[in-house]
């Protein structure tokens, strides 16, 4: 394990030269936020284990329908469908962002963000008004278990979302202001990321919430 | 035979307590007064001389007066024996070391740049390692065998138990802050007071009716948890006569530390005597346990003196356990029956009323559904009916003990599907929410 | 005493009325000596002129060393409050017998056990722990700073905001009433309707946030940061036991924020999780707040592992044996942390196979645990042991853990446990293993590397005083719980019955008496240090024959930490650097890049604990504030392009060239 540290300390080597072993005295600054995607990925990763427990609570609650309506009375598959496609839609228009970005367009990079922005939009609204119609019928999730654990796991990721523009907003502010310096662009990369996690969490939800529950 | 007992070794006694408490019994918790003033004296000392063996001490969990709990104490002895085999060469090395390699002892061996040897490095991962498989197997067969929910089969050491025993069954429920024991077959109920037979089986059926407590006679059995809406269950069976203390073992709130029940382990003929006196109503009398007595009695209180019924409503229990003691309440089973064929759809939604039980506090749950409006009882009553056609849906989960004797030894025990449905044994059971995970 | 009714709510000011303010005697007593203390505090600063400096210097700084410090500081300061509250109970329960009610009514005494677990686990050791990983570990690993400094700042404060709304408790409200894991349903609103477990509720949010932050900013840190040539199979222990730790921290702190969500939404807007009606199931709750629990745990233990094992090889003058089975033992306790959380709850009905499943993992994690005693063991073993402080608190901790550990497998086996769970001997167990591990491994910490912070030792004379007073001390207030267990006493009982009980919690008293002497000696000997810092002064930079780099700098370490950054080649870095005779760089020196002072983590920590104190008392239009506060601060922070500097070259060779004289006037 020492082999080069005994070469370092043969008689031979000069002071300096054992200096030179054991110092970087050439060295550089370290490219700033070069932790920065390992940081966010780890705090990606943290953030799925919520999801997890809310998912876990959800297949502990999920049939507990204290004696009121269960899946099949409430969800309106087609509505969820729609919403599904208007996440999904905005992921691929997110993938158009950073290939814009990628090629430094700045106006592009803009554009499909904004695009992305008005399908996110367009899905929380649609959540929110299932969300009012299913409260509307009485349906709120003081009710039941199951509604407990489907609104606790449904809301957490469309809170998500809602900060998911808000961040998105702030940086199209910041990319009009600032261009796509590479600040910019690690927080590109960090939205996107966290945005197309969204996305799989979304799957997971629309797979074991809606279509499961519906079968 | 049993299988932890440590016939004439005597470890269990020099590892803890004197044989003394072994041999002349005493209750293991004294009521106030009773102390023998000289005593603390020598506690002192002996105290002090901790490590010259606990010699005035009662350690009840060592040396308790049921078979189970013997057991369980005779595991905690048998298990700390096996670590002791490398936790005591471990400090000696550590105190040796410690000692020999000090730096001003220049004699010692000095080599700075040892810091492998693969022989070791085997011993030490090895030596754990055996322990751990014995004290594994150990806890496999110890865990099943004494699994709480299976009945038991023996009396003790040298007693199988008769085939055609039926084990004494008490229905317990942890109030706020006192303990209920209902007597299903004697048809009696008690408060803070267990009475119980010698020498017989005895099955507990436990709940509890606001938050957590944990069944614990530590001179019977171990502690169970008590878990409102859920039920739990212990077996367990008293081998000497005397009175000992039961507790709540898990915090439950500010009347907490007074939920202390007297346990008294009687002959069959001074059990029957006392199952007729309560009926006779001699003391303590507070006449019939019915739905109402029993909604004034759960409010919560502290340091409740024995409270005898002379008799109690044959589906109290059931209806505590259900939490739909008060009228105009659906009952737990009949809602999660109602949850198993998919709920009640959108017509459900509104019935709120009748399955509040204590999320809106208990006092307002119970105000509100005093008088339940006319509507609420035609809704219940529509309940019922739906739930009517899916009757002994619970299944009950106790485990039987093992026919043949031998298997208590670990031959031949059952694989790990513990929890065997015993259709036949209970078909009054009424239990919607056993704890099983 | 009965149960008030406290049901006032108004828009300005929520629940917050008069009858908050407690009117038990001895909380009043403790309001007003705190509130004399601290205005003598805040005068003496005032008066001293040294808000700008602290301010300046240490609250907004991005340093991790400085942080490290602030979070020793903070975790001294709760130890404290957690063992007043320590003292008082076990005064209780030594008094409280034959109709004897105490000093104590149930309603102060269930505050104090619940605050007592509470404020020791997440505001003593984890500061503790979180304190020594962040000064020690950039060091070790060679690297001038955290990946996140900013990050870094604001996971202290929001830390220190935690324990402030836990302290706000004293002496407004309540705090919870319910065990310090706060079960439902009696952390429910209909059985806790008051402040309390909502105190425990967002000061464990808060607090939780960012040690889940510090856990993501340290794995960065050492994954992404280590000097030249340092592998993993090159780390020191102490860097590897870290590593593990913040991974469990980022793989187990979500699971607790999760938790305390879903109680928040029972309690603040009457959901379903753990409620007894509706279809709730309290049963999920304790699974979920064990799997949090378990890992923490280990999340405590793991660094003092490491700080045993730099101790010992140190002071045994010898390279660690076995430093691969090391951090493979490291990594199975890491990984079966998670398969084990069961144990906590054998008695609430899973069947025996399933008992016996987390019996058994629990056992097997002993193996690994086994190992690394083994490990330490015979890195002593032809050594040439110094005993220093250091190295005392090792030995100790070496005998102390054995026990606890041994009674902790034996809890492991479900029919065992069914007669000691919640007992005292679990109390006694646990407070083995954590007064054991993690006090006597922190105390080992704080020994060995003060010279290193402050540039001058530890007086010894008053550090063996704490020692011995502790040690003895221990032993004396928690094996006769032990006995007490096998006795068949459940904890958090405030009177007894049995009088024959009494002796053995009047001996546990006077421990606890033995301890407080040893805590006082501990802050003796802080203070007797910094007036004998002259005597003590260590000029060298490695007063300890030190193996690992952060000896390799001067003491206190210059703010960059590393005028040049070394090169590894062995696991010993600094023990190998000074085997081959290298001479420090005098010469060469560049700029460094360092990064820049900020405010924003006070602010957005502060603005958190007015927002969790606003739900706290359902005063909803400061709640909403202080949230959008914290938006919009956060989003005008990252508008701040500006977040660093070079440090010139010329500051660095001025730094440089005072450390080579002083290196020089001592002869080295």
């Amino acid at each position: 394990m020492s082999a080069t540290t005994l070469d370092a300390a043969t008689p031979k080597a000069s002071p300096a030269q054992i200096t030179a072993a054991f110092y970087d005295l050439n060295e550089h600054d370290h490219p700033e936020g070069g932790s920065t995607m390992l940081g966010f990925w780890l705090y990606l990763m943290s953030d799925c284990l919520i999801f997890a427990m809310l998912f876990a609570a959800y297949g502990v609650l999920g049939g507990n329908y204290a004696a009121g309506p269960g899946p099949k009375d409430l969800f309106e598959l087609p509505l969820v469908a729609v919403n599904t496609a208007m996440l999904l839609f905005s992921s691929i228009t997110y993938g158009f962002a950073m290939l814009a970005m990628a090629k430094n367009r700045k106006g592009a990079t803009q554009a499909w963000l904004l695009v992305t922005a008005l399908f996110g939009m367009a899905f929380i609204g649609i959540e929110l008004h299932e969300f009012a119609g299913l409260i509307h019928e009485g349906a709120t999730p003081m009710r039941s278990g199951f509604l407990t654990a489907f609104f606790s796991l449904v809301g957490t990721h469309g809170l998500h979302v809602t900060f998911g523009l808000i961040w998105l907003f702030t940086l199209f502010v910041q990319i009009g202001a600032k261009g796509l310096i590479p600040a910019n662009q690690r927080r590109l990369m960090c939205l996107s990321l966290f945005w197309h996690f969204l996305d799989v969490i979304w799957i997971g939800v629309f797979t074991f919430v809606y279509l499961m529950g519906m079968l | 035979m049993s299988y932890v007992r440590l016939p004439g070794i005597g470890l269990g006694a020099s590892f803890m307590c004197s044989t003394e408490s072994h041999e002349m019994p005493r209750p293991p918790l004294l009521p106030p007064g009773a102390a023998n003033p000289a005593r603390p004296t020598v506690r002192i000392f002996a105290a002090l001389a901790l490590s010259g063996g606990l010699s005035a001490c009662n350690t009840v969990v060592l040396n308790p007066a049921g078979d189970v709990a013997q057991q369980q104490g005779d595991l905690v002895v048998m298990s700390t024996i096996l670590m002791l085999i490398i936790i005591l060469p471990v400090m000696a090395l550590t105190v040796f070391f410690a000692w020999k390699y000090r730096a001003s002892n220049k004699d010692a061996d000095y080599q700075p740049d040892w810091d492998h040897s693969t022989q070791l490095e085997l011993v030490i991962w090895a030596a754990p390692l055996l322990i751990i498989i014995c004290l594994g197997a150990l806890t496999w067969v110890g865990t099943h065998i004494l699994d709480p929910y299976r009945t038991i089969g023996r009396i003790d050491a040298k007693t199988p138990v008769a085939h055609d025993a039926r084990p004494l069954q008490v229905e317990v429920v942890a109030l706020d802050w006192k303990w209920l024991f209902i007597y299903p077959e004697q048809g009696i109920a008690t408060v803070n007071e267990l009475v119980v037979p010698q020498g017989r089986p005895l099955q507990f059926k436990i709940t509890a009716s606001s938050v957590m407590n944990s069944f614990f006679v530590p001179a019977m059995a171990g502690q169970i948890y008590a878990m409102p809406g859920m039920e739990t269950r212990l077996h367990a069976v008293m081998n000497r006569t005397g009175e000992f203390t039961g507790f709540s073992a898990n915090y439950s709130g500010a009347g907490f530390s007074n939920m202390r029940f007297a346990t008294r382990s009687v002959t069959d003929a001074d059990f029957a005597k006392w199952v007729s006196g309560v009926k006779a109503g001699s003391r303590n009398n507070a006449g019939a346990l019915d739905r109402a007595t029993y909604l004034k009695l759960e409010k919560p209180s502290e340091k409740v003196p024995v409270i005898h019924y002379a008799s109690v409503s044959p589906d109290l229990y059931g209806a505590i356990l259900d939490m739909c003691v008060e009228p105009g309440k659906m009952c737990m089973s009949e809602m999660m029956a109602l949850d198993a064929k998919g709920g009640l759809g959108k017509a459900g939604i509104r019935n709120v009323e009748m399955l509040a039980y204590d999320k809106y506090g208990r006092e307002a749950s119970a105000k509100a559904n005093a008088n339940p409006d006319a509507a609420a009882k035609r809704e219940l009553a529509w309940v019922r009916a739906l739930c009517k056609q899916e009757p002994g849906q619970a299944p009950d989960t106790t485990v039987k003990a093992p026919a043949n004797p031998r298997t208590l030894t670990g031959a031949g025990l059952s694989a790990p599907q513990s929890v065997a449905w015993d259709q036949g044994a209970d078909p009054a059971a009424h239990s919607p929410l056993i704890s099983r995970n | 005493m009965e149960s008030v009714v406290h049901n006032h709510w108004s828009p300005l000011l929520g629940r917050l009325w008069w009858d908050a303010v407690p009117t038990e005697p001895i909380v009043l007593v403790t309001f007003v000596v705190v509130a004399i203390g601290g205005a003598a505090v805040l005068g003496a600063l005032t008066y001293f002129r040294l808000w700008g400096y602290l301010w300046k210097e240490w609250f907004t700084s991005v340093d991790h060393k400085k942080i490290g410090i602030m979070y020793m500081v903070l975790g001294l300061i709760m130890f404290a409050r957690g063992f007043a509250d320590a003292i008082m109970m076990r005064l209780q329960q030594a008094m409280a017998f034959g109709g004897n009610e105490g000093y104590l009514n149930a309603h102060h005494y269930d505050q104090i056990f619940t605050a007592h677990g509470v404020i020791m686990i997440f505001f003593a050791a984890m500061p503790f722990v979180t304190g020594l990983m962040n000064y020690v570990v950039p060091l070790q690993i060679g690297a001038r700073d955290v990946s996140f400094p900013f990050l870094n700042n604001f996971s202290f404060w929001m830390t220190a905001s935690g324990a402030a709304l836990v302290m706000t408790s004293l002496f407004l409200g309540e705090f919870g009433q319910t065990g310090w894991l706060a079960y439902p349903p009696l952390s429910n609103l209909a059985y806790s309707p008051w402040v309390g477990v909502d105190y425990w509720i967002w000061s464990l949010q808060v607090a939780g946030v960012g040690t889940l932050l510090s856990g993501v900013n340290l794995i960065a840190t050492i994954v992404k940061m280590r000097a030249p040539g340092m592998t993993m199979m090159r780390m020191p222990v102490f860097t590897w036991t870290a590593l593990c730790t913040n991974i469990l921290i980022v793989a187990a702190f979500p699971v607790l924020t999760a938790v305390l969500c879903m109680l928040s939404l029972d309690r603040y807007l009457g959901f379903n999780f753990f409620t007894n009606d509706f279809g709730g199931n309290a049963m999920m709750y304790v699974n979920l707040i064990w799997i949090w629990g378990h890992p923490e745990v280990y999340i405590l233990i793991l660094p003092l592992f490491g700080v045993f094992s730099e101790v010992t090889a140190t002071f045994s003058g010898k390279r660690l044996f076995g430093y691969t089975s090391m951090v493979y033992a490291t990594m199975v306790i890491t990984i079966l942390s998670y398969i084990v959380w069961l144990h906590h709850f054998f008695t609430m009905g899973s069947g025996a196979s399933v008992n016996s499943f987390f019996g058994i993992t629990t056992m097997v994690i002993s193996i690994p645990t086994g190992a690394k005693l083994f490990n330490w063991l015979f890195t002593m073993y032809r050594g040439r042991i110094r005993f220093e402080l250091p190295m005392m608190w090792t030995v100790a901790f070496m005998l102390t853990f054995t026990i606890g550990g041994m009674t902790g497998v034996l809890l492991a086996v479900p029919p065992a446990d069914f007669v000691l769970h919640n007992s005292l001997f679990l109390i006694a167990h646990f407070h083995n293993v954590i007064i054991g591990g993690v006090v006597f491994g922190t105390f080992a910490g704080i020994n060995y590397w003060w010279p290193k912070a402050f540039g001058y030792k530890l007086d010894p004379f008053w550090g063996k005083v704490s020692f011995w007073s502790w040690v003895v001390g221990f032993y004396l207030a928690f094996m006769p719980l032990y006995v007490l267990g096998l006795m068949g006493v459940t904890r958090r009982m405030r009177v007894f019955d049995d009088p024959s009980l009494q002796i053995w919690f009047v001996i546990a008293a006077i421990g606890a008496a033995l301890i407080a002497v040893g805590i006082a000696a501990m802050f003796v000997q802080f203070g007797v240090s910094i007036m004998k810092r002259d005597q003590l002064r260590d000029e060298t930079g490695d007063p300890w024959g030190g193996r690992t780099l952060e000896w390799s700098t001067s003491s206190p370490p210059p703010a960059y930490n590393f005028a040049v950054t070394p090169i590894v080649h062995d696991i010993d870095a600094w023990e190998d650097m000074k085997r081959c005779g290298v001479q420090r760089p005098t010469s060469g020196f560049r700029p460094i890049h360092m990064p820049k002072n900020t405010a924003t983590g006070v602010v957005l920590a502060g603005l958190s604990a007015v927002l969790g104190f606003a739900m706290i008392w359902y005063i909803w239009w400061l709640a909403a504030a202080a949230f959008a506060g914290i938006l919009g601060y956060a989003i005008a922070h990252t508008f701040n392009y500006k977040r660093d500097y070079h440090l010139p070259a010329q500051t660095v060779v001025e730094t440089e060239d005072a450390r080579t004289r002083q290196l020089a006037a001592a002869g080295a």
